[in-house]
């Protein structure tokens, strides 16, 4: 591939392949990046979230809400069964209420993802799997990529990997540019298809915002089709500032790149209120584009009860309650 | 001018009961509280349904730990509320007189009947399971025992009538749901909230676990339908709903109390009638509790 089709906008890579040709120019690039406003960052995300959304635009927010959802269960103790009982509440997500949407993705454990794909045979909902030796990401290439071949041959959809972030704390970001190119061509099925890739950076380890648009970047131009924020397994988990900052870097990435990227937050949703908060950010800094299940995600288990109680409070006029939802 | 005469009275302000905390309306509103003779008292908060819902959810999560505790436990958290108010006597009684426009010695009397009261409902969490439940006689190799088990979230709407509702009345119907192990959202008598949002101050220092009892003050017609259509309350005491017709009537609040299968406790005959110093009997305390019976083989 010459040079110039390499750096044309809407190519693998986005168009900024000649960054990643060495380390160096790696790290001039990603610390060339401007550096993040903190104050400023967290008052805009404090302020979309006042924003009062009511009546038939909650009705519609609750809605899309729903069908964002990747519907999770990524605990030691899945079984089949458990699984099993997961995708039907994701296939039909309130039983006494045909209307209500159904979710986005059911997010499992590889060995899970074959007992997924049965149950969720002849829907559009598809199956996600995490790989890459999550949560910690703490295992050789070779096991990482063996980890996601299983699960794209098994026929998961979309693969939710992690990134080694000991490595990118120290700075050694080739590392993990190369690590994402190596599991992006693992995605890659027989038939020349490919399973989305989602990149998890574990914000809540990063420790600065700066830390975060670098890492937005680097798996951006690596081939990143989404980026998401945390595996829901450590203290901090996907907060509004640390969304707002990965969302505005996919909107400056595709004004340079013309590449759309997905975004993902994950761990942490529990309420519709902060649901919608998330999606008054992707509205006001993203717009219409990304308002979709096609780019926009929630990682999420206990919310989509939260959503469907107040799903039954507009529909009926009183307050629901948890004995009207199902235990996950 | 001396100096004590330029002091500057301060006010209290008074705020709701939710989850162990004393938060302000979630609509920054306050409504004014009078005494009998339309004298200004203070001003309490006006509670909303939105207060209300935020309620629910505080008494729902207190429901395990409050119905784990032992009864034993529980006799001893509800004596406490009695010495905290004992020693608060001074102003209850004056806000009790300024509530229902007694004298001073009548609305002593009253404040010390609600200590009395409180110590009563404390002798009975434990033995309020040999009344209810027991071991039953069976026709096989068999124990099989009954015990009561507390129903879960109580709505109650606060008695607004009748000799000693304001503070007495209150306890008389907040003391024997706690009592079994349900906790309780309240809402306050309309037009004499100051006991109850009172009551709250001394509930918080006395052991009660947050969210067990939680009061509003503000529209009974906002409150009570709120409570009685919420799908997570399980059961109703309307000893204050004498509204005769609109959303907080007593027939209104038990029909969509019924959609949703709740307990209802109805209003007396004629609530104004009603001597809350009257000896309370266990209909109230047996009112609020579900019977789980279970069959044990009795071994060799």
């Amino acid at each position: 591939m010459s040079t110039l089709a390499a750096n044309a906008p809407g190519a693998p890579g986005g168009g900024l392949a000649d960054v990643a040709a060495s380390e160096a120019t790696l790290r001039r690039f990603l610390h060339g990046l401007p550096g993040v406003d903190q104050v400023g960052l967290e008052a805009r995300a404090a302020t979309l979230g006042t924003r009062s959304i009511k009546t038939t635009a909650k009705a519609f927010a609750i809605d899309l809400a729903i069908s964002m959802i990747d519907l999770t269960t990524l605990e030691g103790a899945d079984t089949v069964g458990k699984v099993r009982s997961l995708c039907a509440k994701g296939l039909n997500p309130d039983p006494t209420d045909r209307t209500a949407p159904q979710v986005a993705a059911i997010c499992v454990y590889p060995d899970m993802v074959e007992t997924a794909k049965t149950a969720l045979r002849g829907s559009d909902i598809q199956v996600a799997s995490v790989a890459t030796a999550f949560p910690s990401g703490r295992a050789g290439m070779p096991v990482k990529l063996a980890d996601t071949a299983e699960a794209v041959a098994a026929g998961a959809d979309e693969i939710d990997m992690v990134i080694d972030r000991g490595a990118f704390l120290s700075g050694r970001y080739l590392e993990v540019f190369e690590e994402i190119r190596a599991v992006k061509e693992a995605c890659r099925r027989p038939d020349g298809s490919s399973a989305h890739l989602k990149v998890i950076f574990e914000t809540g380890e990063l420790q600065t915002y700066d830390n975060v648009r670098r890492a937005s970047w680097l798996a951006m131009i690596a081939g990143a089709d989404f980026i998401k924020t945390s595996t829901g397994k450590v203290a901090v988990n996907a907060t509004p500032p640390v969304t707002l900052l990965m969302l505005e870097a996919v909107r400056d990435f595709r004004a340079a790149t013309g590449t759309q990227v997905g975004v993902k937050p994950a761990g942490g949703i529990r309420t519709t209120k902060d649901a919608m908060k998330y999606l008054v950010m992707v509205n006001e800094t993203l717009g219409d584009d990304w308002l979709s299940p096609h780019w926009f995600r929630f990682g999420a288990s206990s919310l989509l009860n939260d959503l469907l109680m107040q799903r039954q409070k507009l529909r009926t006029g009183r307050y629901s309650g948890p004995d009207y939802v199902t235990v996950d | 001018m001396s100096e004590t005469a330029m002091r500057i009275e301060v006010f209290k302000t008074y705020k709701l009961y939710v989850g162990g905390k004393f938060p302000r309306s979630e609509s920054g509103r306050v409504y004014e509280v009078t005494d009998t003779k339309d004298q200004w008292l203070a001003n309490a908060p006006l509670g909303t349904r939105k207060d209300t819902r935020d309620a629910v959810l505080a008494a729902r999560a207190a429901v395990k730990g409050w119905s784990g505790t032992t009864a034993y436990n529980r006799g001893q958290v509800l004596y406490r509320v009695a010495e905290m108010l004992q020693g608060r006597r001074e102003q209850f009684t004056a806000e009790v007189a300024a509530a229902e426009g007694l004298g001073a010695k009548k609305a002593a009397a009253l404040v010390d009947a609600a200590i009395d009261r409180w110590v009563w409902y404390a002798g009975w969490t434990d033995k309020v399971a040999q009344i209810a439940g027991g071991a039953n006689p069976v026709a096989g190799p068999f124990f099989n025992l009954s015990t009561p088990e507390p129903t879960g979230v109580v709505g109650v709407v606060a008695p607004r009538t009748g000799h000693g509702f304001s503070l007495l009345g209150l306890v008389s119907v907040v003391a024997p749901a706690i009592a079994t192990g349900n906790t309780v959202v309240v809402a306050a008598a309309e037009q004499a909230p100051l006991p109850a949002l009172s009551l709250g101050e001394v509930l918080a220092t006395s052991d009660v676990p947050g969210g067990v009892v939680n009061l509003i003050s503000g529209r009974t017609a906002d409150i009570a339908p709120t409570l009685a259509s919420h799908q997570d309350v399980n059961a109703l005491d309307l000893a204050g709903a004498i509204d005769l017709e609109g959303p907080g009537a007593a027939a209104a609040l038990e029909a969509s109390a019924a959609d949703t299968l709740k307990r209802v406790v109805r209003p007396a005959a004629d609530p104004s009638a009603v001597d809350w110093t009257a000896s309370p009997g266990t209909g109230r305390l047996l009112s609020f509790l579900e019977t789980k019976t279970v069959w044990h083989p009795m071994g060799i």
